[in-house]
């Protein structure tokens, strides 16, 4: 994969004094442990009877493991329609938004358009903004065209939403490929957008998945909006279900957490498998290895 | 290899005035989708919510009159606004300098070739993976005031004798809140500080270590005064996001117990969706718009003084 202006030099490994790598070392388990260890404890947590997460004493591991919790959500809570939902609005948004941001980023890196970077500093801009502020007005318009409770109010907010992060990232590794290939292409007589589809986009395919992940994180990750517009239990996503969780005597921390291992699971394996090009198309392509 | 499937040869034979679609001189039409859809969901509705802002709009009876500032004027004297203003701005200051400072540590660790380190930065990412909702889900387990880990532990090694109600008690659950969130975020401060060091010319590193600089002089004078505009650009992308905060204290507390962590966001959601205010709801929207309006300014006077020392 290209990635753009990389003018950073590795230093020659420096040769640290002893107790230097000592802490290094020490401070790489603890960030570990930091990240990893309360999604862990989640997982444990889902696998262990009610009566042993009531205990004084917490056990790290699962003993006796059940299932218990699994039925739980699946049978009585119906979890798995809440997941069909998102998947649902989360796969057309990311599809809208590779589909619409990569043909904006693309004319942004590789076209002539005056004000470029007004176009992106507006972009970033916007999604700065508390989102918030337009929840009311939102719901105001979506009630007006009878759009609450509906797929399609959450996947057009959704995309809106995500289109700031697809047009910046693809700009960055659109801007990175050498020039001199759609000029070629562009003396031979071809057409933009066939330069886009038949060069570009194939030259950037990992980017482009790699942007179409992070799409799909934010729209699975989505809350506020999901909970604003979907009052029917038949339209609201994961997170909204996650959250409304609750037991008549006590919170039922098991079943949660055997929810929570379901929706985030895939994420997690999803972003190790692809841990490089995110962290590539996060940072603008500054870190690579 | 791309060139293969270049149909060249076919694009040639056309003579040019026959040629369709887009012309080479319009490339803003391919923008239209994308900004159409931005300035629908999130342009127009800002200025229609500004406009509601000067309205007693309510979602649950017909009335609808301009209403002038009325509106703000209520908003300044309403303890409710200060209180939750004094928590977002408390939040966003505490979470985005722990986030840095946790986030510049992570990365200058990062940052020294260890074996492993792939593997340090692969785990760095599951935190920000996870949905917003589950974290607070996940730090409610954590933090419970009876049967939680973080009790468990802390009574272990003696640092507390009895429990403690971590997000159910006034005195801590903003607390609870501030750290479920560095714990969330400060990953992706960590990834943005890395880049900013790794394009750092080595080269400046090893002289000050043949200068015999030790490795707090090489943090403190050639690698810190270098990476400030990074920093000062990732911390202010951090206090914005921080500032909007909704998920995490609407699950976790519901801005309670007391209103001990209620902020911006939950206060006006529940204006909007529980006293169906659309119109107060929409001024207290506004005054959150122009707080943010001025944190960025801040930030951006910092990093115009910052730029201005580093090209002197």
């Amino acid at each position: 994969m290209i990635s753009p202006g990389n003018y950073a030099h590795e230093a020659a490994p420096l040769k640290l004094p002893s107790w230097n790598r000592i802490l290094v070392y020490f401070l790489a388990v603890f960030i570990v442990c930091w990240s990893v260890g309360p999604f862990l404890w989640q997982m444990s947590t889902s696998m262990q009877p009610d009566r042993e997460l009531m205990s004084p004493t917490p056990h790290l591991w699962p003993y006796p493991i059940t299932l218990q919790h699994y039925v739980n959500i699946f049978i009585e809570k119906s979890f798995q329609r809440y997941i069909i939902k998102s998947a649902i609005v989360t796969t057309i948004t990311t599809f809208l938004c590779l589909l619409f941001g990569s043909i904006a980023a693309y004319a942004l890196a590789r076209l002539e358009i005056p004000g470029r970077f007004g176009v992106l500093g507006f972009v970033l801009g916007v999604s700065m903004f508390p989102q918030i502020a337009i929840v009311a007005p939102l719901y105001v318009l979506a009630s007006n065209f009878g759009w609450l409770d509906t797929y399609r109010i959450l996947v057009i907010i959704y995309l809106a939403l995500g289109l700031p992060l697809v047009i910046w990232v693809l700009f960055g590794y659109f801007k990175s490929i050498p020039k001199s290939i759609d000029e070629a292409a562009r003396i031979d007589g071809a057409q933009p957008l066939t330069i886009f589809s038949k060069i570009i986009l194939p030259i950037s395919l990992p980017a482009v998945v790699t942007t179409g992940l992070l799409c799909f994180i934010a729209a699975w990750n989505e809350f506020m909006f999901a909970l604003a517009f979907t009052s029917d239990i038949n339209h609201q996503t994961v997170p909204v279900g996650i959250a409304n969780f609750t037991g008549l005597h006590f919170v039922p921390w098991g079943d949660i957490a055997a929810a929570s291992v379901v929706v985030t699971l895939p994420l997690v394996i999803m972003v190790l498998v692809f841990q490089q090009h995110i962290i590539s198309g996060l940072t603008g392509g500054a870190l690579k290895e | 290899m791309v060139t293969a499937e270049f149909p060249i040869n076919e694009t040639m034979r056309k003579p040019k005035q026959i040629r369709v679609g887009l012309s080479w001189h319009s490339p803003f039409l391919l923008l239209v989708p994308a900004l159409a859809s931005i300035g629908a969901v999130s342009v127009y509705p800002v200025f229609l919510g500004l406009w509601l802002s000067f309205r007693d709009t309510t979602l649950a009876s017909p009335t609808d009159t301009f209403v002038g500032l009325g509106n703000y004027l209520q908003l300044f004297s309403d303890s409710q606004f200060w209180n939750a203003w004094i928590h977002t701005i408390q939040f966003t200051c505490a979470s985005t300098l722990f986030e840095t400072l946790i986030g510049l540590m992570i990365a200058l660790v990062l940052c020294e070739r260890f074996r492993g380190r792939g593997m340090v930065r692969a785990a760095m990412l599951v935190p920000w993976a996870i949905p917003t909702v589950v974290t607070s889900k996940m730090f409610g387990w954590l933090f419970d005031g009876q049967n939680g880990m973080v009790n468990y532990l802390l009574r272990s090694v003696s640092l507390i004798r009895h429990n403690v109600d971590w997000y159910g008690s006034p005195d801590f659950a903003l607390t609870t809140i501030i750290i479920a969130d560095v714990w969330k975020t400060t990953p992706f401060i960590a990834l943005l500080l890395m880049a900013g060091l790794q394009t750092i010319p080595g080269s400046l590193s090893e002289a000050s270590v043949i200068d015999g600089a030790n490795a707090w002089q090489r943090f403190w004078y050639v690698r810190l005064p270098l990476l400030a505009p990074t920093l000062l650009i990732a911390s202010m992308f951090r206090a914005l996001d921080a500032f909007r905060i909704f998920d995490l204290v609407y699950v976790l507390t519901g801005g309670g117990p007391a209103d001990s962590t209620e902020v911006l966001s939950t206060l006006t959601y529940k204006n909007l969706f529980s006293a169906l205010q659309v119109g107060y709801g929409s001024s207290l929207s506004t005054m959150m718009f122009l707080t943010e309006i001025l944190i960025a300014l801040i930030f951006g006077v910092f990093l115009l003084r910052q730029m201005r020392a580093i090209g002197q």
